[in-house]
């Protein structure tokens, strides 16, 4: 039924889904000042968690810019993504520090413990795992996030009970 | 006002926030409380005090006792037997080496005794987030002093005299680029700090504006000022999330104090400063693409001239500096152009913060005058490399420099002598590799890097860098062909003579260098299909010692294909049709007798 409902409703699914209404807000404070593409980016992005084709639409219409230029400006910037991610975004630093000390042997742990490559999500949705650049916390090396929570000093046996703290917390929210 | 017996200083750099020092922090004000003297002891979230490797960790004044790697379970004994009965806790304390005695004080430890300290001067000394403490350090005095009798002519001739270079790599003369932008005809101009610290292993910048943000809001100011700006712009990469929160605080307390905004002091002069978040593109540090990303557009850089003096952000005129190049101004404005000057070498002057980290004892931030040679930053500052290994090379200037290797030991760290050997001061990082560490596999992670943020806009350095990558993959997977060698050396050339802005000048770098300096590594790669460090996967072996193996059989275990066999007590045996290199077991074996070759 939801599929077939999917092409007249989804203006007014729009309506009452309130991210919607943050982006409009969003929109609406940086609407006419100069640079202000960015910034809105960063932000919808912190609303959707990505940003799909329609939130785009939405933002080259609010700030008046060609979609053609938002959509270049998403590619351009890594951190800019127009496909949805895990609920955890996992980022292996792969500055030089941590590169010496061993980062590649942490990512090839991650990929086999999840089995994805970079840039995948993991079947159960929670994790998408990326490469960072240098995140400035060298003395720590190796260093990865995962959403915000950083673990430095790492070694390839450290990365199993790390993963499992966070599926062990989805299953009891879950729960 | 409150008087504290005592004061505690709680690193609060993003690497001790990794290492969780809120807990300990939590766990001392705890053990204060149950101990009932919370109302004479203070305690005091800072910036990066600088030994990273360290943390999480505390100093304790009036004496400066250091205290490093604590635990929450650490802070009653610290505060039973240090805050309540004088006495030291021993065991906490630092020690050079593992059978060295502790040394107790900050004052007596090689990695803060051996530092002249500008830029860093109040970076994990106050609360960042306490106006007062950094006004309480002569924080606006420089600004005060400025507007109140200064002319900006005069601010200017003060930087220029003072000799300051640009910290974020070319090292541009400051109060040149300052007269230009002041001297660019314009009703409306801006000044822009570049906080873009893209260079892997570079974290200098970042500890700046979280340890110590007003300093860089005080010299933004001092610029607008002197240039006849009213609007500043910080463009901060946005893995640095600490940075931009402790930066738009400061803001906020500025504006609140007056500090910042319409005619600040009571004067005619106004001026404010917008914060804005990279998206994670390491060509934005180049300050065209820099200035373009602040327009809200693709950050690709655009040929100079016009120089961004002239032509900036929105076509207006501009100046830009870097975070470390600002925290030096207002203590020149404040002690004097000759003051700074007398410091450093005759065409570096002052001081340089370095970011060491890789295969080093102490990682962390240093600051030390100009021409303190590599030898003082690694092994008396530095600790030396660990485990006894030998060292093999650092790198300087990250994905733009070069490396240094043990010939350089004694050389002068300043901008001239740096780049005469084909390195570079870049923005100071300088990562150590040990002996273990393959050079051609380095250029290998320095190409995969330029060749991943290469923006595309020129040809040079969109395909030279992918072409020249492509070669040095084959290399360390052990297809190497004859001729290699010299491909790179052609297309580093064409790449660094054609290419449009200093990434792609710069990109083939650290092939070069390597080459210039381990051109038999190379050749080992190509000819013998051999990796002399023992790095590179496809060209090595994993082999048991005979004579060194005890068999003891931990091997044996922890070998995820089981591949390795034999009886106790005697040689055990490696089967490398089995073997993945992952390394395993050499890490285990107490004996090293698991050789690669």
């Amino acid at each position: 039924m939801e599929a077939a409902n999917k092409g007249c409703c989804c203006q007014s699914m729009k309506a009452q889904d309130e991210r919607y209404q943050k982006l409009a807000d969003i929109i609406a404070r940086y609407a006419g000042q100069p640079g202000a593409l960015i910034p809105v980016l960063h932000q919808a992005q912190e609303v959707f968690g990505y940003l799909p084709n329609d939130v785009q639409v939405l933002i080259a219409e609010g700030l008046d810019v060609p979609l053609s230029e938002v959509d270049g400006v998403i590619t351009f910037y890594s951190l800019f993504t127009s496909q949805p991610r895990g609920k955890y975004t996992i980022g292996v630093c792969m500055g030089t520090a941590c590169y010496v000390k061993g980062a590649a042997a942490v990512l090839e742990e991650l990929k086999q413990q999840l089995g994805i490559d970079v840039n995948g999500t993991s079947a159960d949705g929670l994790f998408t795992l990326e490469v960072t650049r240098c995140v400035g916390a060298c003395g720590l090396a190796p260093v990865m996030n995962i959403g915000d929570d950083v673990y430095g000093r790492l070694k390839p046996e450290d990365i199993r009970e790390i993963l499992d703290k966070y599926i062990q917390a989805e299953r009891q929210a879950d729960a | 006002m409150a008087v504290y017996r005592l004061h505690v200083l709680v690193c609060a750099g993003a690497g001790c926030v990794s290492s969780n020092c809120k807990a300990v922090e939590a766990a001392l004000q705890d053990e204060l409380e149950k101990a009932g003297i919370a109302e004479e002891v203070k305690v005091v979230e800072t910036g990066c005090i600088g030994t990273c490797d360290l943390g999480p960790l505390i100093v304790v004044y009036p004496e400066g006792v250091f205290y490093q790697r604590l635990t929450p379970d650490d802070a009653r004994e610290i505060v039973n037997e240090h805050f309540v009965k004088g006495r030291i806790v021993r065991r906490l304390l630092y020690r050079p080496a593992e059978d060295a005695e502790p040394v107790a004080l900050t004052a007596d430890m090689d990695f803060f005794r051996r530092q002249y300290r500008i830029a860093l001067r109040n970076t994990g000394v106050i609360d960042p987030e306490v106006i007062e403490e950094y006004i309480a350090r002569d924080g606006y005095a420089a600004l005060g002093k400025v507007l109140s009798t200064m002319s900006p002519e005069q601010v200017i001739d003060e930087i220029k005299r003072s000799g300051l270079r640009g910290r974020g790599g070319a090292g541009f003369p400051t109060g040149l680029k300052w007269e230009f932008a002041y001297k660019a005809p314009g009703d409306e101009k801006y000044v822009v700090c570049n906080a873009d610290e893209g260079d892997p292993g570079a974290f200098m910048d970042r500890s700046i504006l979280e340890g110590d943000p007003h300093s860089v809001i005080e010299a933004m100011s001092i610029a607008g000022y002197a240039i006849g700006a009213k609007q500043g712009f910080v463009y901060v990469r946005a893995e640095y999330p600490l940075a931009v929160e402790r930066l738009t605080k400061a803001l906020n307390q500025a504006r609140e104090y007056g500090l910042l905004g319409e005619n600040i002091f009571g004067t005619d002069f106004s001026f404010d400063i917008e914060i804005r978040v990279g998206a994670g593109a390491f060509v934005c540090g180049e300050e065209t693409a820099l200035l373009t990303s602040i327009e809200g557009k693709r950050g690709e850089p655009r040929p100079r001239p016009p120089f961004p003096a002239v032509k900036g952000v929105f076509g207006k005129p501009t100046l830009l500096n870097n975070v470390e190049t600002y925290a030096n101004i207002c203590p020149i404005i404040l002690n004097g152009a000759e003051w700074f000057a007398e410091i450093g070498t005759e065409k570096s002057r002052g001081t340089k913060v370095f970011a060491i980290a890789g295969d080093i004892n102490n990682t962390g931030l240093v600051e030390v005058p100009m021409g303190t040679t590599l030898r003082e930053v690694i092994f008396d500052i530095g600790g030396g490399i660990p485990k006894g290994k030998k060292f093999k090379a650092a790198q300087t200037g990250g994905p733009s420099g070069g490396c240094l290797t043990e010939e350089h030991l004694d050389i002068s760290m300043d901008y001239e002598s740096l780049t005469q050997v084909g390195s570079m001061m870049g923005s100071g990082g300088l990562i150590v590799m040990d002996e273990n560490t393959c050079m051609v596999d380095i250029a290998r992670f320095y190409l995969d890097y330029t060749k991943d943020e290469s923006c595309g806009k020129c040809t040079p350095c969109r395909v030279g860098t992918t072409r020249m990558l492509e070669i040095l993959t084959r290399l360390t997977e052990g297809k190497g062909e004859e001729g290699d060698i010299e491909k790179l050396e052609t297309l580093a050339r064409n790449i660094k003579a054609s290419s449009l802005c200093g990434l792609g000048q710069s990109a083939p770098n650290p092939v070069l260098s390597t080459l210039q300096h381990f051109r038999e590594e190379y050749e080992a790669h190509v000819r013998d299909k051999r990796c002399p460090a023992g790095q590179c996967l496809a060209l090595i072996q994993f082999f048991i010692e005979p004579e060194l193996c005890r068999g003891c059989g931990l091997c044996i275990k922890v070998c995820p294909e089981n591949a390795i066999s034999g009886n106790r007590r005697e040689p055990h045996e490696i089967d490398v049709e089995l073997c993945v290199k992952c390394g395993a077991c050499q890490e285990r074996c107490p004996f090293d007798a698991i050789i690669r070759r």
